[in-house]
């Protein structure tokens, strides 16, 4: 009697699934692209830099247009815009990532605290919760660096607020509703400590929606930092931070006599506000097929 | 239903309460002493000690929050340090700047938002969905303010179409009469200064509309595809209707109600955004005086000015909800 071959049977992991997701759709795969290639390019600022921004200045040149020696031209201090942006990708990238982080642990921290124990906690983490998104998000921030004096540090903090209170309803949401679920229950059936599953049964699972969140964040909290550098809450000249280069030139009255200062800072912006918002949208969308929109 | 509105008011006290302590709380954490701050470095120790007995420094905090309160619920918010006007009175005549810049770039958002997001629906996947969401994806993810300098960069600067910024020209004389320029230059029936009004408006509302435009877009997409897999949809269909009537009779009415939520919610955020395009356009609202407020480290104004429009996005924010129990039947409020 002969038998039929057995079918290979492919398992997949959920892992693999999204990734196969994810490698599939275009945008998601230009956001990744892009992600990388601005990573690299603030790594290697250093070391590939045409001019140090913050000693290489030119007065002779000051505002001038786009040439070969400054194939973006020079600013009101007579620095080479490409040098200086390439700088600014750095710093704001480092901004963004930092606050993004702060925002990441304290949020879902507070978020798993109130999710988990509920009471008393809980309800003082909604107030909270309740109050600081009921702030329009950039005037929140002004608040924040208002109080803290302008800096880096303190744009840093300002956007790290915003971004709590939105891991916190996030986390805690998730909390919410995998701590009544079958692995939970049993952990806590056999005495586990709360601790143990908090961090070792529920961050794990609720780890994939954060990472798309945090992901997402890093976009608004770019945009964030360059519209606090741009109001001048953030760096001091000279330091080269996007936001601070275009206000530089805003407020200096030479944004429109000399476009080519505001050009490349600005698109840079929105370069890297543009990749990690596909990236964000694509790792959803692998994550949670569903949650297409 | 008014039981409903009631709770929500009630709901919303704890809110306010917070927003005022937390407002209040970040103005004790600026460093320096408020009274040397308004009297100016020269001033004597014993000025100082009796400007502080006035504004009340030397009492506890809780009395100092209280009183501050009490004066917030007068509408007193203080003085100008810079300028010595009260806050309130800048932000009666500020606000309907800012209003008013805010409607005229919403009305941006809704015009262009809605049709190119019905459009993309229906043609799913064809090259103007493709161009309608790249390019919405592109407005959100743009500074604003960048789009607003290049706006009058190329409109203003080089072909000269339009004004660089303000609301009226130097030519224009409009005696206001509700703050409103649009209304106002109408009531006059002076229609050269409605054009100059109009002329004035066009680029920061297109600016400050950018990201409600694109979200809107986005929003009445998906809601318009959502409603377009339902089976009533598929029945308007099989029973041979013309597809025009099936999309704007059948499909828009139900895809319209999330839409009419976050063109509520964004306008809250308007209110806000507008700190960045009005400092573009030297616009005389709300938020180029905080940013003036902020330059000039005139801390009362920038309280009155944050604690007054996070109470309008509140109260904005609480209408919208409101305003979904007239609009959805379906829906109960117990």
């Amino acid at each position: 009697m002969e038998t039929l071959p057995a079918r290979p049977v492919v398992r997949q992991s959920s892992f693999q699934k999204a990734r196969k997701r994810f490698l599939r759709s275009i945008s998601a795969r230009i956001g990744l692209f892009l992600t990388v290639a601005i990573v690299l390019l603030a790594i290697l600022a250093p070391v590939l830099r045409p001019f140090d921004p913050a000693t290489a200045r030119d007065f002779a040149a000051r505002l001038s247009p786009p040439s070969v020696t400054y194939p973006f031209g020079t600013d009101g201090l007579g620095r080479d815009m490409l040098s200086l942006v390439w700088y600014g990708i750095r710093i704001s990238l480092l901004v963004s990532l930092v606050s993004v982080g702060l925002g990441l642990i304290i949020g879902t921290f507070l978020g798993l605290i109130a999710g988990y124990f509920r009471g008393w906690s809980e309800r003082m983490i909604s107030w909270l919760t309740d109050i600081l998104l009921s702030f329009p998000s950039i005037l929140l921030a002004i608040a924040v660096a208002t109080v803290i004096g302008p800096s880096l540090q303190s744009v840093m903090i300002a956007v790290a607020v915003v971004q709590i209170p939105i891991f916190i309803r996030l986390t805690r949401s998730m909390v919410l509703s995998l701590r009544e679920q079958g692995f939970v229950q049993t952990a806590r059936a056999f005495g586990a400590k709360p601790e143990r599953i908090i961090f070792n049964h529920i961050l794990p699972a609720s780890l994939a929606p954060l990472v798309v969140q945090a992901t997402l964040a890093i976009g608004t909290a770019t945009l964030e930092a360059a519209g606090l550098g741009f109001l001048g809450l953030g760096a001091k000249p000279p330091t080269p931070e996007l936001g601070t280069l275009l206000s530089d030139s805003f407020t200096n009255g030479y944004a429109l006599s000399a476009p080519w200062t505001i050009i490349l800072p600005g698109l840079m912006i929105t370069l890297i506000v543009l990749a990690f918002n596909l990236l964000g949208d694509g790792l959803r969308d692998s994550i949670d097929p569903r949650a297409n929109r | 239903m008014l039981r409903y509105i009631a709770k929500r008011l009630l709901d919303l006290l704890p809110v306010l309460l917070g927003i005022t302590l937390l407002v209040f709380l970040f103005l004790q954490l600026i460093p320096g002493d408020p009274a040397v701050v308004l009297l100016g470095q020269r001033a004597t120790p014993d000025q100082v000690e009796a400007l502080r007995e006035r504004l009340g420094l030397n009492q506890p905090l809780p009395v100092q929050y209280l009183a501050w309160l009490g004066r917030l619920i007068q509408f007193d918010l203080g003085r100008s340090i810079i300028s010595g006007i009260p806050i309130t009175r800048e932000i009666a005549t500020r606000f309907p700047a800012t209003f008013e810049l805010s409607l005229a770039a919403m009305m941006v958002a809704v015009v262009l938002g809605v049709p190119a997001g019905i459009i993309a629906a229906v043609r799913k996947n064809g090259w103007i969905d493709n161009i309608a969401m790249s390019t919405s994806l592109l407005g959100v993810s743009m500074p604003v303010y960048w789009l607003g300098l290049l706006l009058v960069y190329l409109f203003a600067v080089n072909l000269q179409l339009l004004p660089p910024s303000g609301r009226l020209g130097v030519a224009t004389n409009l005696q206001p009469i509700t703050g409103f320029y649009l209304l106002d230059s109408l009531l006059r029936l002076d229609f050269r200064a409605f054009g100059d009004v109009v002329a004035h408006l066009i680029l920061p509302a297109l600016t400050l509309g950018t990201i409600p435009l694109a979200i809107i877009a986005r929003i009445t997409r998906s809601a318009m595809l959502e409603v377009l897999s339902q089976d009533y949809i598929r029945t308007a269909r099989a029973k041979g209707l013309m597809e025009r009537w099936v999309i704007n009779k059948h499909a828009l009415k139900n895809a319209l109600l999330p839409v009419v939520t976050i063109v509520g919610l964004q306008f809250g955020t308007l209110l806000s955004g507008a700190i960045l395009t009005e400092t573009i356009f030297s616009w005389p609202g709300l938020g180029s005086w905080i940013y003036n407020g902020i330059l000039t480290r005139d801390y009362p104004v920038v309280q009155g000015g944050v604690v007054f429009v996070a109470i309008v996005f509140v109260l904005i924010n609480l209408l919208v909800d409101i305003s979904y129990a007239f609009l959805d039947p379906r829906i109960q409020y117990k």
